[in-house]
């Protein structure tokens, strides 16, 4: 039995009218993630007897018919804190780290009933574009298993996209929602800075980071973004706006809307066939009625460049706190304490994550702090300003995702560079904290191509009725890889 | 501008890794990649442009100051590598080491 082709609203009316028990649902979810996960590789940890015993409590307690996601499964990916569930970033460094707290985005999806399922696999302290770097497996594309599935957030598009688990949690820092989201085929959100707060989320770049929510379609990503987010005083970044449904205009037309097409997101390095189809997806928002225009983000080629050197600097930072004495991997062999320090890290993190560190301290170092890391946060201001001067005229903005869809395993992670310029369409995003949407507008090569719908702080709300007009009108969202299977 | 070996152990030092001979020339050659891309930024005329460090909305948030209870002590050697009585055990801080 799988329910893996339902939407949210379809396994809520199942659930209020008892024709299925959460436990149930549990269940045929956790079968749908084992007997996939061979083939695809999303999880790091699934959380069985957790997600069982959560289960019957909810059953126990009773399905709310107020509560959309009452009973409903979820997986989080590994650097979000979850209490008592194994949480590792997908480093060696915390190969055996249980939290003695959840991450308040976690605590919230618990204080809606949601049931934690696994925590899903990802590039090593969400570093990378391709969970390749993972310490502990690989994963595969959804739609190709010998292609990457993005990063750094891949596990948790994999499941949702492979028919795992209907919803799941990543985090996106310069991407990691949004480019997996495109390379399977689903719907990932990057919300304003600060609309979910960033307590528990294992920091990489703090003025970067945001948790968002992978779903198959653009409502249910609404639906769990409304539960997900909301000012926290464990987070004095998380932002003061409390946005009760972030699904409210999904279903208004989208007559009139202006929406801008920057020329730099369809120029040199973008594959040909991702133009066409980016092409193809603004003429078809013109047809319900959209205004399209071309416009220019003169800034946005440094994007790449500012965001390597100053998520790398508050990387360097932020993981000064793992050095083997209070918890995770502790080298064995240290004579004294900086010896701890320096074998447990040496031992403890892998190549990109040490590469990131080592670039980060470079540019904070004495005798470079003025060329690099101020230098970055000078054009990270002009590249904000293009932002505004566009909003200025335009409600959004869309543009590819990512500039190809989803390349060969092993293909890139020898070459960082390469790797880092598979970002640039997403970067300026978190640059200035902006929302980011990707949602499935096409396919190349039989591979999915996302479309990617930019708004102005605090836009969620209108980033989903214009994705929701897209997607009623369109079914590229229903299509289905061969791993999803499902009783249609 | 080329990333040499030496910098890369002065950075490695500084960010308390250490690396083999094999790593660290590999770093060299990827480190220096990777400041050749940056350079792009020095073309941009960044004159008189403020420095932006962060994206809250709120700068400094105040809150009262209320004691609440925090986590149990037994939940937080949960974690710890090496205990004893209610310390973490560590090497020796001084050089040479050994048991303390």
């Amino acid at each position: 039995m799988t329910f893996n082709h339902k939407t949210i609203d379809e396994l809520h009316e199942l659930l209020v009218n008892k024709d299925i028990s959460a436990l149930e649902l549990t269940k045929a979810t956790l079968e749908d993630i084992h007997s996939r996960e061979e083939a695809i590789g999303s999880f790091i940890t699934v959380s069985d007897d957790w997600a069982l015993a959560q289960a019957e409590a909810v059953d126990e307690k009773g399905i709310d018919p107020t509560n959309v996601m009452s009973g409903i499964p979820l997986a989080v990916k590994d650097n979000i804190s979850t209490k008592g569930i194994l949480t590792t970033a997908a480093s060696k460094m915390l190969y055996n780290y249980e939290p003695v707290f959840n991450a308040t985005a976690v605590e919230n999806a618990y204080a809606k009933d949601m049931i934690v399922v696994g925590k899903a696999n990802m590039d090593e302290f969400a570093m990378g574009g391709s969970t390749e770097t993972s310490y502990f497996k690989k994963t595969k594309n959804a739609w190709d298993q010998t292609k990457v599935p993005g990063g750094s957030s891949g596990g948790s598009a994999t499941a949702v996209a492979s028919g795992q688990v209907h919803l799941s949690l990543g985090s996106d820092t310069g991407g990691s929602i949004r480019q997996p989201a495109a390379f399977n085929g689903i719907v990932g959100m990057k919300p304003t800075y600060g609309v979910v707060s960033r307590f528990g989320l294992i920091a990489f770049g703090s003025s970067l980071d945001q948790i968002g929510p992978f779903s198959k379609t653009v409502k249910e990503n609404a639906q769990l973004l409304s539960v997900i987010a909301g000012p926290d005083s464990k987070d004095a970044t998380s932002a003061p706006v409390d946005v009760a449904d972030y699904a409210a205009k999904i279903g208004q037309d989208i007559k009139g809307m202006k929406i801008a097409l920057p020329k730099e997101y369809m120029g040199e390095g973008i594959d040909a066939g991702v133009k066409e189809t980016i092409l193809k997806a603004a003429k078809h928002l013109e047809s319900l009625g959209a205004i399209i225009e071309e416009v220019s983000l003169p800034h946005s080629k440094y994007g790449v460049a500012v965001y390597y050197i100053i998520a790398s600097s508050e990387a360097s930072s932020n993981l000064q706190r793992f050095d083997g004495i209070r918890y995770g991997f502790r080298a064995e062999d240290a004579v004294n304490l900086e010896d701890i320090y320096v074998k447990t890290r040496s031992q403890g993190f892998g190549d990109e994550v040490k590469r990131r560190i080592m670039l980060g301290t470079f540019s904070l170092s004495s005798g470079y702090y003025d060329a690099y890391y101020k230098k970055a946060g000078q054009v990270r201001t002009l590249i904000i300003q293009d932002f505004e001067k566009i909003f200025a005229d335009y409600d959004l903005i869309l543009g590819p995702t990512a500039p190809t869809v989803a390349f060969d395993l092993d293909s890139l992670s020898h070459d960082p560079v390469a790797m880092y310029l598979a970002d640039l369409l997403t970067i300026p995003v978190n640059l200035a904290g902006l929302p980011g949407l990707s949602i499935p507008a096409g396919f190349v090569d039989g591979l999915p191509v996302g479309l990617q719908l930019i708004g102005p702080k605090y836009s969620e709300a209108t980033i989903y009725q214009v994705a929701a007009a897209f997607e009623a009108t369109t079914d590229y969202h229903k299509q289905q890889p061969i791993i999803f299977g499902g009783d249609k | 501008m080329k990333i040499s070996e030496e910098e890369v152990s002065h950075v490695a030092r500084l960010s308390k890794l250490v690396c083999s001979a094999e790593e660290t020339s590999a770093f060299a050659t990827s480190l220096t990649k990777i400041v050749d891309m940056i350079a792009l930024l020095n073309e941009v005329d960044t004159t008189g442009v403020p420095v932006t460090t962060t994206m809250a909305d709120r700068k400094n948030v105040m809150r009262e100051d209320i004691a609440k209870s925090g986590h149990d002590k037994e939940e937080l050697f949960k974690n710890v590598p090496e205990r004893e009585g209610d310390f973490i055990k560590v090497p020796a801080i001084l050089d040479g080491g050994g048991d303390a």
